[in-house]
């Protein structure tokens, strides 16, 4: 399963039109239905993306022709799953800009964070081996995290630091929703040991300034950890060419079935990292005593992997290769910027993060005056428009906005503009249906 | 009328606004009372983040009591607070064995997916509530206010003895 090259015309594009966008709907059958009477508008991807039908088949291929545990067994379909399993990893570390072995397989960004921080927890508790202890923490240590972030890439840094003694600590955001970096130059310093930030905002949309960030953790010698479940999915990017440390993404934000993920890390951290969760198909050698473990990846891959969803990923990545993510992402940037243009002329919206003009990715979280986002949401629902509302998993960050809830509409390359824009008609109606038009900013 | 707008009826738009008995303070909210006949409890939909604390008291009459007033202090959807603005107007003058019934019969009809009709002579104006049945989604912002006032009534009950 190899990357197909890109074509000429998406060389030449720097973002999608009308009409591909068009053909690209017919490969996904799930946007092919009716809500509530009208056609699904679907405005959610980025609590969860749809499937093409290339990635249903790749994965129903699997079970249909090559189903086997992998890493074991001699017979011809465990070497047939296995070949399968190791060259979707191949393809999608390709697709991140990782090496084969700089790429471990997780059910999503969650467990990729949480697999780092317990690994770095492990570093710092009992006897711990060679190059191990460079991870470890205690009293003194510093962890830095951002306002921004969500609950993924947040609480499993509290635990670290409650379990090690360390602090966290955060870098705050400006009204704009981008982080404020005179408090980053001053927040990371000798004491940091690690940086983790996400790449782009599931709720403000703001994609944030990885090249500074970098550069501050690296003259303090701290290692960075990228959350990069927004960007992955939607921008072009190049882990190597970013120079993080670790990254993490999930699977069912970028086309692909839910329970894949992956956690990208330079190899000579990986391999110096203890384990976090231990068992089968990770160990070299096993005394009733104690057992020596295998290099990444396998080292991080106890037990059966999420096999055929590997290998759906890895049709998801070859998807949005051949598409371009150049052209996803000038498509996406222009449907971000119609999004919060349209919203923010609506009587009684306020769109969080960048204003308009302003980079952000193709999504927008809006408070409406006088409506919670539950009754929005419902609306919205009862035309067909689905959204996400609430604090999306953000709870400081909506506390620093003076919220409890948004509603969000984000998009993918599937989406349209007209789209978009029965979403913004949709809005409109929002407040007289509720009876709060004309009440101003009254809550 | 839409299964939209059975939910969202205009009595349900105008207690949202109104909020019957949305009258304890934030303080208040955030201090437990210690008094006899009293009781108070805070909720919190997780999922949404609709929060209420309701307060509960008892007056004697006669040798029974009955609710002298709910009084909450809370932010959420329009079902939330339409709900709590209802049950608190609902709740004046019951008996605690009336507010438990009512209590049952709303979770009844909350849980029945549409399939039973509300009896209007015990839940009066929350019987609007029933287009909230179904939305399974939903039915824990309409339950949110009653779920606290169960708690707050077992307190008061207990501590009134």
């Amino acid at each position: 399963m190899v990357m197909v090259s890109t074509s000429a015309t998406a060389a030449t594009q720097v973002a999608l039109s009308d009409v591909e966008v068009l053909r690209i709907r017919n490969d996904f059958p799930v946007l092919d239905q009716e809500v509530n009477g009208r056609p699904l508008v679907y405005l959610d991807s980025g609590a969860t993306s749809q499937n093409p039908r290339s990635v249903l088949e790749a994965e129903q291929e699997f079970y249909e022709l090559r189903n086997a545990a992998v890493h074991r067994g001699a017979h011809h379909l465990a070497v047939q799953a296995t070949d399968a399993f190791e060259d979707a990893r191949a393809t999608v570390a390709g697709f991140v800009g990782a090496a084969e072995d700089e790429l471990v397989w997780t059910a999503n960004a969650t467990a990729g964070l949480n697999l780092l921080a317990y690994s770095f927890s492990n570093a710092s508790v009992g006897t711990v081996r060679g190059d191990a202890a460079r991870f470890a923490l205690g009293p003194g240590d510093e962890v830095v995290v951002t306002e921004m972030e969500h609950h993924a890439n947040l609480i499993p840094w509290q635990e670290l630091c409650r379990r090690t003694g360390a602090t966290l600590k955060f870098i705050p955001i400006d009204d704009d929703g981008a982080l404020r970096l005179e408090e980053a130059a001053r927040l990371i310093t000798e004491r940091t040991r690690i940086l983790a930030f996400t790449h782009a905002s599931n709720v403000l949309g703001t994609i944030n300034p990885v090249a500074e960030l970098v550069a501050l953790a690296r003259a303090a010698g701290a290692l960075v950890v990228l959350d990069a479940c927004q960007s992955v999915p939607h921008l072009p990017l190049d882990f190597k060419a970013l120079d993080v440390d670790f990254a993490v993404f999930s699977g069912h934000k970028m086309l692909a079935p839910t329970g894949i993920g992956g956690v990208y890390g330079r190899r000579e951290l990986l391999n110096a990292m203890p384990p976090f969760l231990t068992g089968g198909s990770m160990i070299t050698t096993v005394t009733m005593e104690k057992a020596e473990y295998l290099p990444a990846p396998q080292r991080f891959e106890a037990g059966t992997q999420p096999i055929s969803q590997a290998v759906a990923l890895a049709a998801a990545a070859n998807y949005l290769h051949e598409t371009g993510m150049e052209r996803v992402a000038g498509w996406e940037a222009s449907l971000g910027q119609r999004l919060v243009t349209g919203l923010s002329a609506i009587d009684g919206i306020r769109v969080v993060g960048p204003a308009a003009g302003v980079e952000r990715l193709g999504l927008a979280a809006f408070d409406v005056a006088g409506v919670h986002a539950h009754d929005v949401g419902q609306y919205l629902d009862s035309v067909g428009i689905a959204v996400r509302v609430g604090h999306h998993c953000a709870q400081p960050l909506h506390r620093r906005l003076g919220l409890t809830a948004t509603t969000r509409a984000s998009t993918y390359l599937y989406n349209t503009t007209e789209e978009v824009d029965l979403l913004l008609e949709a809005v409109a109606r929002v407040r007289p249906y509720f009876g709060v038009a004309g009440s101003g900013a009254s809550k | 009328m839409s299964a939209l707008d059975a939910m969202y009826q205009q009595l349900i738009l105008e207690h949202a606004k109104s909020r019957s008995g949305a009258d304890l303070t934030a303080d208040e909210a955030t201090s437990m009372p210690d008094q006899p006949g009293v009781g108070q409890c805070h909720q919190l939909n997780p999922v949404c983040g609709d929060e209420i604390t309701l307060r509960l008291e008892l007056e004697a009459a006669g040798s029974q009591s009955t609710v002298k007033g709910i009084h909450w202090h809370g932010d959420g959807c329009a079902i939330s607070m339409a709900s709590a603005s209802i049950l608190s107007e609902l709740s004046e003058g019951a008996s605690p064995d009336e507010l438990g019934e009512m209590i049952g019969h709303f979770r009844e009809l909350m849980r029945s997916r549409g399939r039973l009709e509300p009896d209007d002579e015990i839940l009066g104006d929350a019987a609007a509530l029933a287009g909230v049945a179904k939305y399974p989604a939903r039915v824990k912002c309409a339950m949110l206010a009653w779920v606290a006032a169960e708690d707050a009534l077992r307190q008061a009950v207990a501590t009134g003895r």
